[in-house]
């Protein structure tokens, strides 16, 4: 009952912030990434496969040229069909640029909710199952976490993009490895990477996970099994590429695309650690291209050892979700603070990371996921989804800081009132850097004061929780939540509430 | 309590989200008075007619809507120019919406603690996505009813009273307030100095019969463009059935003609063609004679006390709903809204309030018919379902049949509404009907909802009128 509650909330809150504007709305020439997806559709509908990611007289790579890979051309593909069958001038080739219309918008905003019922929910729902706890309660914040984080749903609904589909698909592997499906989870995981290589940020620990586990098995079986894993996946990334196999040129076209090291080391406002450093010494003006990309290989990869290396020994089957995911909230959070050419919008992987967490770590979970819709706030004000951020930000953390109330009020300890204090101050700080950025002039010498400002912010809140995570992965430090007499007393609470009203 | 407070706080802020929603013309009717109440004279409020939409409230609302626009001058001056027809602004929208999303708060002040009145998905529709402001009279007029419960009846007639002044069409249920204050308190100098307070600058202008006749617009049609789910649906498809029956067999004298509403439209001059056509005096009638034996038995029981004032003002609410002239489908909140307050009282009213809250709501439907709003009202109407018969099911224990408490045949009438639905907004643009008959998913929808609400209406009568003791229960 709740979890129907829930649902329908969830998806009327999609809805509802669909109506908003979108990325590039009314901006021509370029427009933002709805036009870049209605573009892929028109691309893909139009053009043979081997030109998708080439550049032709008929696909100039420069107007938002394809840089997902394949599963999201065949997804663009699909929904272009549909476009050219509702109405051909959505997808006519060329001529289609910059279409925007109230029906197309229409079209567009269903396509999302669509693949979101198709896929994010019901990996929400599996994922839900798949743990052993499902009677606790505890299990339906981690839930309502998941489906109401104000992030995606700004992302996805307001500024426009798929991330649903690929977060799904991880979450769907992590479900089903839950459910001890190694195989299908590994199957999923390479599709969720192949509909958006993004999804690299949690190969490692998925790989660690896998490697690991079946080492620790300590006979051929496991050896064995990794052999089939392998098998799996080599097979589901054959089927993806298939129509890019057949000579290595568009092969390595799609490569090019997918791995643009020739762009610059961050884009626009990032709550990341090198746009951070800016605000001290300008990189950019010491280290050429190159050296920053080694630079930022290497600091990534020395940030991913502590976490993967843990991973690979202590694969604790019995916690497997705590390691695996903790891993994966580590990996990512480093990826995103590390790595060449982030956006912000990054920050969703490692925040559906841990949205898995927070059964385990209401407070933190929620903290971070506030934190993280709010490094977004540039782009959104940009998108003009400033009172959507809000509303669904207040939504959000009424709701979740309500109900971790009522389901882990009995945990209370100096350390966790510390953190609640940490908390509130922090949002506070949030709340008026917002009010700040819209209501303050920001003096012309500095117009972009306010966006470095709250990415500064957000970094250095990343950085401390980085710092946590590692902290908790290692000594897996999970408190105890769960105790039977207090969800019965719980329970009564419940009831005798319901009876008052 | 804190759970009231949480759900409040989620519903205002989710409010946020229907900013930029569809707007009907609504909106633009009150950015009319907030200009015409802003630039004009007091004597030319009722007057003015540069907008098809005259200011067509009772006094007190125009001076709501001035006092909103001493606040929008600082949002954008433009609004308030009458002149500027259809104007809408980002700061216009901005305002207009916020302004319903605060005045709200007086209804929530009145429901505290009644998760199922705030999150009424009635007036979530009505007033943040169509555009009015029934939120805050809805909270006064349920701070009358709850100040008759606390036995504070001069308090309640006040409220009452001004609530009138806001908004005439709560004549509807004044008749009950007239019979059970009947002996004490109507010529109270209060009551009659709110009224005067209303009317008295007008009738000092002489501008009484002007305003009058704003309010009270009998030059209107019996039906709304779209019919509400009233008794005169029924009537109008009878006199067009007896119509069709009867040229087929040959009964009628050639000279009736089809008025052709199937294909025009649903014109507001609808005229008959082989029922008696009917006159607003009928109508009149028709209500009070509907509303008379409540009324009498309140009279006569008066005992029954707060719960039977409750039940009675519902069926006036009912009355004048089912029968009056030119209704709104909105006026369905009427009695939608009062019978929550009954819902734990017994089974029977669960089940009525059940059947009458998900028809009614979904003869709002046709409110919002822009095609990105479909999305949400099936959404709401889905939550609403969820949440009520559970929440009932869970106080009114009940044998599962198709649905908790309502008996089967109720069930599948309910569940009828899915392919009803289903047809309106898939298959007939599918079966490419929607040029030839336009009206057609609408005539279905008001049909479909009038058979619920005349039964429910009966039900709800034949119960009150059994119901002799008083029950003391207070909630």
């Amino acid at each position: 009952m709740e979890i129907c509650v829930l649902v329908i909330i969830s998806l009327l809150l999609r809805w509802s912030t669909s109506q908003g504007s979108y990325s590039g709305q009314g901006k021509p020439p370029m427009f933002g990434d709805y036009e870049a997806q209605r573009h892929w559709m028109e691309v893909t509908v139009n053009l043979p496969v081997k030109d998708w990611y080439r550049n032709t007289t008929e696909n100039d790579l420069l107007y938002w040229g394809l840089d997902y890979p394949p599963l999201t051309a065949y997804h663009s593909q699909i929904c272009g069909f549909i476009a050219q069958y509702v109405n051909p001038e959505w997808v006519r080739l060329n001529t289609s640029r910059g279409h925007e219309s109230y029906q197309h918008k229409l079209f567009m905003r269903y396509s999302v909710f669509l693949a979101d019922i198709l896929v994010f929910l019901p990996a929400c729902l599996l994922y839900y199952i798949s743990q052993d706890e499902v009677e606790d309660k505890s299990m339906i914040y981690g839930l309502m976490c998941l489906l109401l984080y104000p992030g995606l749903i700004l992302i996805d609904y307001g500024h426009f993009q798929y991330n649903g589909i690929s977060l799904g698909l991880m979450i769907m592997a992590v479900a089903s490895l839950g459910l001890k499906q190694q195989i299908l989870g590994a199957i999923f995981f390479t599709l969720a990477l192949n509909y958006k290589h993004m999804e690299l940020y949690h190969a490692l620990p998925f790989f660690m996970y896998l490697f690991g586990v079946n080492i620790h098995t300590n006979s051929m079986k496991g050896v064995f099994q990794i052999g089939k894993i392998g098998v799996a996946v080599i097979l589901t990334f054959m089927l993806c590429w298939l129509p890019f196999l057949s000579d290595i040129d568009s092969f390595r076209n799609v490569l090019i695309r997918l791995f643009p090291f020739n762009r610059g080391l961050y884009e626009d406002k990032v709550a990341n650690l090198w746009c951070s450093l800016s605000l001290v010494i300008k990189l950019k003006n010491i280290m050429s291209q190159q050296a920053l990309v080694v630079l930022s290989f290497l600091s990534t990869l020395v940030g991913l050892v502590p976490s993967a290396f843990h991973l690979l020994y202590k694969p604790t089957l019995t916690n497997f979700k705590y390691s695996l995911v903790s891993c994966h909230v580590n990996s990512s959070l480093v990826f995103f603070l590390f790595s060449f050419q982030v956006h912000e919008k990054s920050i969703l992987i490692p925040a559906l990371s841990v949205c898995l967490l927070a059964d385990k770590h209401p407070y933190i979970a929620l903290w971070f996921l506030s934190i993280s819709t709010f490094s977004m706030l540039p782009l959104l004000i940009k998108d003009g989804l400033l009172i959507q951020c809000c509303g669904l930000s207040v939504v959000f953390l009424i709701l979740a800081y309500y109900s971790s109330q009522q389901q882990f009020s009995h945990y209370t300890s100096r350390l966790q009132n510390w953190m609640k204090f940490m908390f509130f101050s922090s949002i506070f700080g949030a709340v008026i850097l917002t009010v700040c950025s819209e209501v303050v002039q920001p003096p012309p010498r500095l117009p972009d004061i306010f966006p470095v400002l709250i990415s500064a912010y957000s970094c250095g809140h990343f950085l401390f929780f980085l710092f946590l995570f590692h902290y908790c992965q290692f000594f897996n430090n999970v408190p105890n939540y769960v105790e039977k007499h207090r969800k019965v007393s719980q329970h009564k609470k419940f009831s005798k509430e319901k009876k008052v009203k | 309590m804190a759970a009231f407070y949480v759900v409040a706080a989620t519903i205002s802020c989710f409010k946020l989200l229907f900013l930029p929603a569809y707007r009907s013309t609504d909106f633009e009717v009150h950015r009319n008075w907030l200009a015409i109440t802003h630039s004009l004279p007091v004597n030319k409020w009722y007057t003015e007619a540069t907008s098809e939409w005259t200011l067509d409230y009772p006094p007190f609302f125009a001076w709501f809507e001035y006092g909103l626009s001493q606040i929008a001058q600082y949002f954008d001056e433009e609004m308030l120019k009458v002149e500027n027809l259809n104007y809408s602004s980002e700061a216009t929208i901005l305002f207009q919406r916020m302004s319903v999303i605060f005045t709200d708060f007086i209804f929530i002040y009145a429901v505290k603690n009644a998760i199922l009145l705030i999150g009424n998905i009635g007036l979530l529709i009505v007033d943040h996505i169509h555009f009015q402001y029934n939120g805050f009279l809805m909270g006064i007029f349920l701070l009358s009813i709850v100040k008759m419960y606390e036995n504070k009846y001069l308090q309640s007639a006040l409220l009452f009273c001004v609530l009138l002044n806001l908004k005439h069409i709560y004549l509807y249920v004044s008749p009950v307030y007239f019979i059970y204050l009947l002996t004490s308190y109507c010529y109270n100098p209060g009551v009659i100095s709110v009224f005067s307070l209303s009317f008295a600058p007008f009738i000092y202008m002489g501008q009484l019969s002007q305003v009058l006749s704003r309010l009270f617009p009998f030059k209107r049609g019996l039906c709304h463009a779209y019919w509400a789910p009233n008794f005169w649906a029924l009537y109008n498809i009878a006199d067009k059935a007896l119509f069709i029956i009867g040229s087929k067999l040959k009964l009628l004298p050639p000279t009736l003609s089809d008025s052709g509403f199937m294909t025009g439209g649903l014109v507001q001059e609808f005229s008959h063609t082989v029922l008696p056509s009917i006159k607003p005096f009928y109508t009149v009638i028709l209500t009070l004679i509907a509303m008379l034996p409540a009324l009498f038995n309140l009279f006569l029981n008066r005992k029954k006390g707060s719960v039977g004032f409750v039940r009675c003002l519902i069926l006036c609410a009912y009355a004048s709903f089912l029968f009056g002239w030119h209704v709104h489908e909105k006026a369905i909140l009427i009695i939608i809204i009062p019978m929550i307050l009954l819902v734990f009282e017994s089974k029977e009213d669960g089940r009525i309030y059940l059947i009458l809250s998900t028809i009614g709501y979904y003869s709002l439907f046709p409110l919002l018919f822009t095609q990105f709003e479909t999305p949400i009202k099936v959404l709401f109407l889905l939550l609403h379902c969820f949440y009520s018969f559970y929440t009932l099911s869970n106080i009114h224990k009940s044998s599962e049949r198709l649905l908790p408490i309502v008996s089967w045949l109720e069930s599948v009438y309910l569940l009828g509404i899915v392919p009803l639905e289903f047809y309106n907004s898939v298959i007939h643009s599918l079966l490419k009907l929607d040029e030839k008959f336009p009206f057609i998913p609408l005539l279905l929808t008001s049909i479909y909802c009038s058979l619920g609400v005349v039964y429910t209406w009966l039900r709800f009568y034949f119960s009150f009128l059994q119901s002799q003791s008083p029950k003391h229960k207070t909630s």
